[in-house]
């Protein structure tokens, strides 16, 4: 089953070993609006290996969708812009090749898989059709061979009854059983790097947990790079091996995921974990972090977190925060990180 | 599938029961006496009215004419004039000479209208796209009466004055296909500015779709993105406005049937209105209705061919 067919991999493999397979490296993208120009995404970076699994954490605003999206290379450009950064895939700036290159890597390489997959796929084709395209735009495959391969890899994300199904339409699926078919899709060429852009999000909870486990099921099995961008800090815990977690446009913290739940280093990770409600708490008001997220048309002076931030100094307002290293594998854009370790308020 | 069919056609009934009931009491309400238009200045034969009175059922009321019509109907039989012609004889050819235009009309603004809408979607806010809708401005704007004599002064006159070609012919029915061309233009005209307004909407929304940015995540080549996936999203709307445009323009034929002198429907309308036919006035009515009836169907039932999520049990 996993024949990573090398003749259609454009790009070298040999600098693998020693870099990561895909590095986002500061990142800038930007949207052309009326009111003006909106930032929003300021210097993001991150690196993952193969088999690893990267968990992007944030707010609606935060930048993570962007960032993915930008990576994918399906931003509307204009009205975005992506005026400085890199993104290398396997050494190679994504940035800097061709538009036909990019097609190449897209679905085959690098694949995705949206939120809503009632939206997400066409309503007007077979689910069958719509995975067998796959195979017959870039393998070339026969309308035969396509079919039973689409076949094959709706068994392997578990639809019951793929032989009769492969027929239906997208809205004679339940949301589970969609979402399943877009993951079927995106790993149907194998790809490198799998980006799921809250695949869960639209699902009832008992659904959302058999989605994860298929993804983490299927990462194992083909030692794919997971991408997984979410708001739910309760999907990413079994998951993900390590966490960055965006505000603003920018990642204000990196960590292995366990440390972050035991001891977050940033001011709003911490508030994030303390806002999910527990059962010992039960009668208790809900916690939750002051404020509304930035406005990315004027975004607050020096850390963007300042005007919600419990720890807020003066330097906060006026100095930028940079990624301050914590340990080798942690670090947070927090000037007053030590203090939010220790949990001591300012 | 054919159960929907049946029911659709037996709705069809009372619909047409209601407009020709509509235009059989307009008609008979108009002032004046037929017979008397009939011999115009002279006196009318007392015996001779009081025989085509009662042979025409002109003293019975307006209810029970209307029961006496639509059962001729039924049999398939349109009725006579006063004249003794029946009514069927006069529409000989000329809803076929209606039909043409109309299809004619039809073909040129898909044509036309969707072909200006995708380039107006596809440069969405250059220069052309901002030309198209300035067009379609125009079309909208310009009387068909203008756009008639014009098309008809410098494709059909001066294009063959100049040059020697004689592609367009300006009046009747005799050069085949070619005879449809410069009426089917000028009648198409408003449809097609409508057309290319509404394609252009339709695609641009479809552009903007999650499915669409999907099969650009699949890696698919542009050109398929828009063939395949785009296009067919964005046909379900286009084919509603065409189908039910065709009733409309065959029911708005006769002026362009003048300007053109063609022998169709619209025509025979307008005179049989002037001349207090009435017979032949609610027959011309009762075929359109049904052909309006007859298009939305079809369009009902291309529905289900384009869009999978609609099915008719």
């Amino acid at each position: 089953m996993q024949n990573p067919s090398v003749d259609t991999h454009l790009l070298p493999a040999d600098t693998l070993g020693t870099a990561p397979l895909l590095a986002v490296d500061n990142l800038h993208v930007e949207f052309a609006t009326r009111q003006g120009v909106a930032r929003a995404v300021n210097g993001v970076s991150y690196a993952l290996n193969a088999g690893e699994t990267l968990a992007v954490l944030g707010e609606s605003g935060s930048g993570k969708s962007v960032t993915a999206q930008a990576i994918m290379g399906i931003l509307d450009m204009p009205p975005a812009r992506i005026p400085k950064g890199e993104i290398r895939f396997r050494g190679t700036d994504l940035l800097k090749l061709s538009e036909n290159a990019r097609t190449q890597i897209r679905g085959q390489q690098i694949a995705m898989v949206f939120q809503d997959a009632l939206s997400a796929l066409n309503p007007v084709f077979t689910v069958g059709w719509q995975i067998a395209e796959m195979f017959r735009v870039h393998r070339g495959m026969g309308k035969k061979a396509a079919y039973a391969k689409a076949i094959e890899l709706m068994d392997r994300v578990r639809i019951p009854a793929a032989r009769q199904r492969v027929h239906d339409y997208p809205h004679q699926f339940s949301g589970g059983m969609r979402q399943r078919i877009m993951i079927a899709m995106s790993i149907a060429l194998d790809p490198d790097v799998l980006i799921a852009d809250e695949p869960t999000t639209a699902l009832d909870v008992t659904v959302q947990a058999q989605i994860m486990e298929l993804l983490a099921e299927l990462q194992r099995e083909s030692n794919m790079a997971m991408i997984l961008i979410t708001h739910d800090l309760g999907v990413v815990a079994d998951v993900a091996d390590k966490i960055a977690v965006m505000y603003g446009g920018r990642i204000v913290e990196n960590a292995p995921v366990h440390d972050v739940y035991k001891t977050p280093a940033h001011p709003y990770t911490k508030g994030l974990l303390e806002s999910i409600p527990r059962v010992d708490q039960k009668g208790q008001d809900l916690y939750a972090i002051k404020g509304l997220p930035p406005n990315l048309l004027d975004m607050p002076t020096g850390c963007a977190f300042n005007p919600r931030c419990p720890y807020r100094q003066d330097n906060c307002v006026t100095d930028v925060p940079p990624l301050h290293e914590i340990s080798g594998t942690r670090s947070s854009a927090c000037h007053y990180w030590r203090e939010v370790l220790d949990g001591v308020e300012g | 599938m054919g159960r929907y069919v049946v029911r659709r056609l037996l709705q069809a009934i009372p619909v047409l029961l209601g407009t020709t009931f509509l235009i059989f009491a307009i008609v008979y309400a108009l002032p004046g006496d037929p017979l008397q238009a009939l011999a115009g200045d002279r006196r009318v034969d007392p015996v001779f009215a009081q025989t085509m009175r009662e042979l025409f059922h002109l003293n019975d009321p307006l209810i029970v004419r209307y029961g006496y019509y639509i059962r001729d109907i039924f049999t398939g039989d349109f009725g006579t004039t006063f004249r003794g012609l029946p009514v069927s004889t006069i529409f000989e050819g000329k809803f076929q000479v209606t039909l043409n235009l109309a299809l004619m009309a039809l073909i040129i603004e898909a044509i036309v209208g969707v072909g200006l809408g995708l380039i107006a979607a596809l440069r969405r806010g250059r220069w052309s796209d901002t030309g198209i809708l300035a067009v379609t401005l125009m079309l909208v704007s310009i009387p068909t009466l203008v756009s008639g004599f014009v098309l008809q002064l410098v494709l059909g006159v001066q294009l063959k004055k100049s040059t020697g070609i004689d592609f367009f012919p300006v009046t009747g029915v005799s050069d085949g296909w070619r005879s449809y061309l410069l009426p089917g233009a000028v009648l198409a005209g408003t449809s097609i500015a409508y057309l290319t307004r509404l394609t252009r909407t339709s695609l641009m929304e479809t552009l903007r779709s999650d499915y669409v940015r999907t099969a650009i995540a699949k890696g698919m080549p542009r050109r398929r993105v828009l063939g395949r996936h785009a296009l067919r999203n964005s046909l379900i709307p286009l084919v509603t406005y065409l189908g039910a445009d065709l009733g409309t323009l065959m029911g708005g034929a006769v002026i362009t049937e003048t300007i053109f002198n063609l022998p169709g429907i619209g025509q025979q309308l307008f005179t049989s209105v002037y001349l207090r036919e009435n017979s032949v006035v609610v027959g011309i009515v009762t075929v359109l209705v049904l052909i309006y009836i007859l298009a939305n169907l079809i369009v009902d039932l291309l529905y289900a061919v384009l869009d999978p999520r609609i099915r008719y049990e």
